[in-house]
């Protein structure tokens, strides 16, 4: 029995597509709950990789109003999946410098073990689902980088 | 006439030059023929896509209607 609130309503805490830094704490603080037993935090971080080339920058890109109702959709499928389980979602569109998060994730549940399962859950749904795209920027030129997955249904 | 308004994403965005237009449909044409139309293949083949009507994934047979807001998804890459 749920007592505090419903699953899809705690689902929903924050789930958004901002253009900027990401305030880490924010979305920490946004999964609190005092029935929570575990937080994760998940940041995915620029990476200066070498592919060959070296990566000055990132730019992401994303279908805003998509973006949020799929990370609804994802939201509403851990509440139903995790007894308990919260989370907040932040992604950023614009220039992303190496080393700074382009998305945070925040988990929030009773137990540790559905913790790390919704984490990962979250991450490869966003990665599969959620319209997002990544321009790596070199210092001669760029490219779109689409996720192994293939990044469709 | 029916017409949508198509957003455009990333790769296509770049391709058309343009966020988005108004597009006049063809009778009976689904999102996967609207795209064929406004993407012609190009020398390298063509971009793969998933569609989105009214900010939502739909199908390539899907119909769009009049005031429909379509996008063609390239390859994502969030995260």
């Amino acid at each position: 029995m749920r007592s505090r609130s419903s699953p899809r309503s705690a689902g929903a805490s924050m789930l958004k597509i901002i253009d900027g830094p990401i305030d880490v704490a924010a979305v920490r603080r946004a999964v609190d709950d005092p029935a929570t037993g575990a937080v994760l935090i998940f940041e995915g971080v620029g990476r200066q990789d070498f592919d060959g080339r070296l990566v000055v920058h990132l730019a992401y890109e994303a279908y805003p109003q998509m973006a949020e109702a799929v990370l609804g959709e994802i939201a509403s499928e851990m509440a139903a999946r995790w007894d308990g389980c919260r989370v907040a979602i932040v992604h950023r569109t614009g220039v992303v410098a190496i080393g700074e998060p382009s998305v945070v994730i925040a988990v929030a549940t009773p137990h540790r073990a559905e913790c790390y399962e919704a984490s990962r859950y979250a991450i490869d749904q966003l990665k599969e689902r959620v319209p997002v795209w990544k321009k790596e920027v070199y210092e001669d030129g760029s490219a779109w980088k689409a996720n192994v997955s293939g990044g469709h249904r | 006439m029916a017409t949508v308004h198509v957003r455009y994403f990333a790769t296509l965005r770049e391709w058309k030059g343009c966020e988005c237009e108004e597009v006049a449909l063809m009778p009976g044409e689904t999102l996967g023929q609207l795209y064929s139309r406004l993407f012609p293949p190009r020398p390298d083949g063509i971009l793969p896509v998933a569609y989105a009507r009214n900010q939502a994934y739909a199908r390539a047979n899907d119909l769009p209607e009049d005031g429909d807001e379509i996008s063609f998804l390239p390859p994502i890459g969030g995260g």
